[in-house]
């Protein structure tokens, strides 16, 4: 299994090859297919075999060898309940990106296309990866395909907006690197025969504790990479960019997956690492997370562009995901983690759909639109089930999500504040008003501009490719129980033992000398009683 | 499966299936959309079973069996968090669904001929199926989750029909101004339940009615007020109602179906699923009878000034629904459901005898238009009507039926809804703790039947009676009352049916006082009483057996005097005069009716408007030029540095790009090896 789980990340490499042998346009495009739909099929038996009941431990576990005998770091990877579903939802896009791009590329295929496969293998790497210089690693190639998939095939304005993508990204990365590094010998001198460790196990696990002012600056180095990834108010500022000129399969790699590392980076990372300072900045988080959310919504009603519209939703439907992570209960994490998934599915979906009207009218500019759904009746449905998808309908996957963390924020101990999770709910009234309207604007109304009289419905390829978004869409709504078994165990697990380690970094820190800051911060004094309470009781 | 489990689930499943077939074979085969007698006949059958069955489980039922609790799954299961996809058949959601799929059945059948030369008459039934699907799941969810899922579902369902001609963007507009303002109240009803959970941590109705001593007083006056917002904005009442006259712009079946019979009864329904819960909270009980009696005389003046048949309609629909709200908040949780049921048999009836009266005017229009003449007319303004009464007799009989029994004459259906929900609003200032409130409101609540009376005869009279006034009114139509003719069986028999529940649908609920005058011991003639009574939690009645005597006779003679004053005013073709006369008595107040208290306006001037030009100029620029702003400055400020450095780099991306690349692999060949 641990092969297979091996093939998985690095078979789209292997397409890479074929792709430039292949003599034709069609048999790049064929074998991009193949390698990336059997990266899929190789990957369900890992879906089918993990066992849910240890959902916390890693499995099919590969460890490499350490760089040297002082050095603990390795290639370690594996698949455990917070990264199973991603990992997941990673290799089923795979496919869909490849057929979506179909006809639409119009110069360099065998770039693009290789493109694409390396930014699977990344992204597979990142969700896989328990060492975090590995993760790390696979975190930072992933953003040069997607550079040059902007900067290359994008729109009038890449250059810019690539650059805008990369550098900014790349520079939260590069303070979490420092960070890491820290982390490496830091804890390197705590596990023995070594002097630098980024084993996850060893890093999660209550051996490792990092002191709080300590965890106070690792915390934000970390978050800040994140954030900036999600990306969280006021973060995301490249993202709308990005999005408008990235081609459809850029946007929906992107949207789909890439953002999702940097939510899951704060789950995997910054929870079991820094558990106090998580705990201590979840109100501020949480208020980002609820500004992103209104903010993102009202920048979205506005926007004429759809795409950009789009791309706006996204950071709204990501502030839930934020919102969701720092309420740390189960309800709420678990339904952070359902709703990356819905997030990929609907607004993939979403960006597969602007691409497609795109492919035949090259504009996605509202005002180009309108009454379009006379000619295009299957087109209308899928969008229809999208829109409805990410406005939260009940019955469809968006709502499990943002009930879950709504519901889950509610009644979080963290924040201890309802606030956050009313103010959230607002944006399900908003989500409506700027989804609605977008989609009455270009689909109703009366079909008068000539080229619009000239649109086809989708074809086969097309109706393929939403196809299967749907079906998830319609299935994690009506059983999400398939889905959210898989990190059931874990999130449960890993709140109380962060619960339990913030605890016990408390009590170290009673017999240190820590700065006055540091002191009220977290306060040490006062709080250790009550949060001993709140771990016995959840 | 259980045999009784597989029975019950082809209640809910078999509208679902109606809609899959028809939806997925519509959509996917252009050929199918041609065959309307097999699209409505999959799609009637689909809501004529579970009719059947429900009457069989209606059957299998007495007062005082306990609920049957159906689970199909699990719907969600992660931490403490759990709920089910399981149904509840008991006293109320069984009688609920055989009004839903009983009138649903009949709107199928009247739709069959309605719609025949609708192009989109396949998605038309498919909608209509997806509707009765997500409303059974609304009445009959075990809990509130389950209800909400059907809530939110049939305003889905709501948005498309309200839409279903979208070319038009008036009627799209009103689709979505429906589906946002009923979000409004969903956001309310999502903190009740995140309230709820939190407190009993579970959604089933069973715990949380069984558990109501745990709720703080605090928490119960919120939630109760939380879902009391959410119950506005489906039932339409201030200050969310103004998405329903608007909602008109769907097909009059689905205004009869959604609009007037079952979804905008939501509200009510939720709120006497709940009622013991309310009646532990008089303050919040208060308020909404407040704001029931307001709705309902609000919308009553407004509909007086309308000339539009839907019209007055839709504004009595929301004056009937404020009088269910006022019977909730003064302890009648069954009378409100009484007038829920009775309702839903004239209102359909009402509403499906005006698409009756609108189909044959468009059938004028159209024939005028084959003999070549341009002449174009609001075929829904009563003012080209009249005296349709000679060309449509059906339609006119069973109009005039439902009106006499909204307008509350004895002993009609509405008759005897009204006088309870009357009855139980002056109650409510007699029980222990009541107050004087209550007996102001059955003032107002009385003024409104007065009210309805006149309005709905105007609109009976103004119609049916006198002469065709379109021949007058367009000179070139003149003659063209020989293309009014009566409408086919499949739209006039449902006409009858509900004509026929609209006479005796009252005899449900006779109230108990009627006989104990004369017998002095508990008499047990209200049937519907006696069928709810483990549900609801209503106040006992506290009055003299003479003092309900009185109100029932004043309730009497107010009708009366309404229908009199109409017919004065009504009967021979003077409705404008007399509408003008009405304006020149009230003046300015007048004018505030005809223009609905100017609520569009406010709404949109003080909340719409600014919000789109705040998030468009201020959110949107602030975003553009200080967010990325502060980016792009910070980016400057390092360039300026790097630029220093310049000539150690190469300066292009692509190639530290590739030196990345190359320092990744040699890493990963060192690590495995």
């Amino acid at each position: 299994m641990e092969t297979l789980l091996n093939i998985t990340i690095y078979l789209p490499l292997l397409g890479i090859p074929l792709i430039l042998l292949s003599k034709n346009e069609n048999m790049k495009k064929w074998s991009a297919l193949l390698v990336t739909s059997a990266t899929f099929l190789i990957s369900l038996p890992l879906m089918f075999n993990f066992d849910v009941v240890n959902s916390g431990a890693a499995q099919y576990l590969t460890e490499g060898g350490r760089i040297s005998s002082t050095l603990d770091i390795k290639y370690l990877v594996g698949l455990d309940g917070l990264s199973l579903l991603l990992f997941m939802l990673t290799t089923f896009m795979g496919p869909i990106v490849i057929i979506s791009s179909w006809n639409s590329v119009a110069k360099h295929l065998s770039g693009y296309l290789a493109m694409l496969l390396l930014l699977q293998t990344a992204s597979l790497g990142v969700f896989a990866s328990l060492d975090l210089l590995v993760f790390y690693v696979f975190f930072e190639l992933s953003l040069i395909p997607m550079y040059f998939l902007i900067g290359i095939w994008g729109g009038s304005d890449r250059i810019r907006a690539t650059l805008k993508f990369f550098i900014y990204t790349l520079v939260g990365s590069l303070i979490m690197l420092v960070g890491l590094i820290y982390v490496g010998y830091d804890a390197g001198s705590v596990m023995s025969g070594v002097n630098f460790t980024l084993d996850w196990r060893f890093l999660s696990s209550d051996i490792y504790q990092i002191g709080l002012v300590e965890q106070t600056y690792l915390f934000l180095a970390f978050a800040l990479a994140f954030c900036i990834k999600v990306p969280l108010f006021p973060f995301h500022t490249w993202l709308p960019y990005a999005h408008t000129e990235a081609p459809t399969a850029g946007s929906v790699v992107l949207a789909a997956i890439m953002l999702k590392m940097g939510t899951y980076g704060l789950i995997r990372v910054c929870l079991p690492l820094f558990p106090n300072a998580f705990m201590e900045f979840a109100p501020y988080m949480a208020t980002l997370a609820v500004i992103g959310i209104i903010y993102g919504a009202l920048v979205a009603m506005v926007q004429k562009d759809v795409k950009k519209l789009v791309a706006y939703s996204s950071v709204s439907h990501l502030g839930f995901v934020v919102l969701g992570i720092f309420a740390l209960n189960t309800v709420a994490v678990q339904g952070a983690i359902i709703q990356m998934v819905n997030h990929g599915l609907s607004t993939g979906a979403l960006f597969l759909i602007v691409g497609m009207i795109y492919d035949r009218r090259h504009t996605r500019m509202i005002k180009d639109f309108g009454g379009i759904a006379k000619r295009m009746p299957i087109f209308t449905v899928m969008f229809m089930i999208a829109t409805l998808a990410s406005i939260g309908l009940p019955g469809l996957n968006g709502f499990v999500g943002e009930f879950l963390i709504l519901n889950g924020s509610f009644f979080s101990e963290l924040y201890d504040n309802k606030v956050f999770a009313i103010l959230a709910a607002s944006g399900v009234i908003l989500a409506a008003v700027y989804m609605l309207w977008m989609f009455q604007r270009v689909m109703f109304g009366p079909l008068e501009n000539e080229e619009n009289k000239k649109l086809v419905d989708l074809n086969a390829r097309e109706i393929g490719l939403l196809v299967p978004l749907v079906i998830f869409m319609f299935w994690i709504g009506i059983h999400p129980v398939n889905f959210t078994k898989y990190s059931e165990n874990q999130v449960t697990e890993l709140i109380i033992t962060s619960k339990e380690k913030s605890l016990a970094v408390l009590e170290t820190s009673k017999t240190e000398d820590l700065p006055e800051w540091a002191n009220s911060f977290y306060g040490v004094d006062e709080k250790t009683e009550s949060e001993s309470l709140m771990v016995s009781t959840n | 499966m259980e045999s009784a489990t597989a029975l019950f689930s082809l209640i809910i499943a078999l509208p679902l299936l109606g809609f899959l077939i028809n939806g997925l074979t519509g959509l996917f085969v252009e050929s199918y959309r041609n065959k309307k007698q097999l699209i409505g006949s999959i799609a009637s059958t689909a809501v004529f079973i579970p009719f059947v069955i429900a009457v069989y489980f209606f059957i299998n039922m007495n007062a005082g069996s306990e609920a049957l609790i159906y689970k199909l799954f699990t719907w969600m299961d992660v931490g403490t968090f759990s709920v089910d996809v399981a149904y509840r058949v008991d006293q109320l959601s069984v009688m609920m669904t055989m009004v839903v799929t009983g009138v649903g059945f009949l709107i199928h059948i009247y739709s069959m001929g309605y719609m025949s030369h609708d192009e989109g008459y396949w998605k038309f039934f498919a909608y209509l199926n997806l509707f009765i699907f997500a409303m059974l799941n609304l009445v009959l969810g075990n809990n509130l989750l389950l209800l909400f899922l059907g809530w939110e579902g049939v305003g889905v369902c709501s948005y498309l029909l309200i839409g279903f001609w979208y070319t038009d963007m008036a009627k799209s507009d009103a689709a979505k101004k429906a589906f946002i303002y009923n979000r409004i109240g969903d956001f309310a009803f999502l903190i009740a339940m995140f309230m709820v959970f939190q407190t009993v941590g579970s959604l089933n109705f069973d715990v949380i009615l069984g558990n109501l001593d745990s709720f703080t007083e605090g928490y119960m006056v919120a939630i109760g007020l939380l879902m009391f917002v959410g119950a506005t904005g489906k039932s339409a009442q201030i200050p969310l109602f103004v998405w329903l006259p608007d909602a008109m712009a769907g097909p009059t079946p689905v205004s009869a179906l959604i609009h007037a019979a079952t979804m905008v009864t939501s509200g009510i329904y939720l709120i006497s699923r709940m009622s013991p819960m309310y009646a532990m909270i008089p303050e919040v009980m208060i308020i909404i009878s407040v704001i029931g009696a307001l709705t309902a005389i609000v919308a009553a003046t407004i509909a007086i000034t309308q000339n539009d048949i839907k019209g007055v309609l839709a504004y009595s629909t929301v004056s009937q629904l404020g009088y269910m709200f006022l019977a909730l908040g003064a302890g009648g949780f069954t009378a409100a459901m009484f007038h829920v049921v009775t309702h839903a048999f004239f209102k359909a009836c009402l509403f499906l005898g005006s698409g009756s009266v609108i189909h044959a005017m468009e059938h004028v229009e159209h024939g005028l238009h084959k003999e070549g003449k341009d002449v174009h007319f609001d075929p829904q303004d009563m003012r080209f009507m009249g005296g349709l009464k000679k060309y449509m007799p059906s339609t006119y009989k069973t109009f005039l039926i439902a009106t006499v029994a909204i307008a509350g004459i004895p002993p009609l259906a509405g008759f005897f809804s009204k006088d309870e929900v009357l009855a139980m609003t002056m109650n409510a200032g007699f029980v222990d703790g009541g107050s004087w409130v209550y007996m102001m409101l059955w003032g107002v609540g009385i003024i409104t039947a007065f009210l309805t009376a006149f309005y709905m005869f105007r609109l009976t009279l103004t119609t049916f009676h006198g002469s065709f006034k379109l021949p007058t009114k367009i000179k070139e139509a003149a003659g063209s009352e020989k293309f009014l003719h009566e409408n086919p069986w499949n739209m006039t028999t449902p006409l009858w049916i509900l004509a026929v529940l609209a006479v005796f649908g009252g005899f449900l609920g006779v109230p108990n006082f009627i006989v104990e005058t004369f017998t002095h011991e508990p008499a047990h003639i209200n049937l519907l009483h006696d069928w709810l009574y483990k549900i609801n939690a209503d106040y006992i009645i506290e009055m003299e057996h003479w003092v309900e005597w009185v109100l029932m006779a004043v309730s009497i003679l107010i009708a009366i005097s309404g229908v009199w004053l109409a017919f004065r005013m009504y009967n021979n073709d003077q409705q404008e005069e007399s509408d003008a006369k009405i304006a020149s008595r009230f003046g300015g107040l007048y004018s505030v009716w005809k223009d609905k208290y100017n609520l569009d306006d406010v709404y949109e001037g003080l909340v719409a408007n600014p919000t789109v030009k705040f998030s468009d100029k201020v959110l949107a620029v602030f975003d553009m030029k200080v967010v990325d702003g502060i980016v792009n400055a910070i980016a400057g400020t390092v360039r300026l540095f790097g630029s220093l450095f310049r000539y150690l780099q190469t300066g292009v991306v692509s190639s530290y790009a590739l030196a990345f690349v190359i320092g990744v692999i040699v890493i990963l060949y060192l690590m495995i090896s």
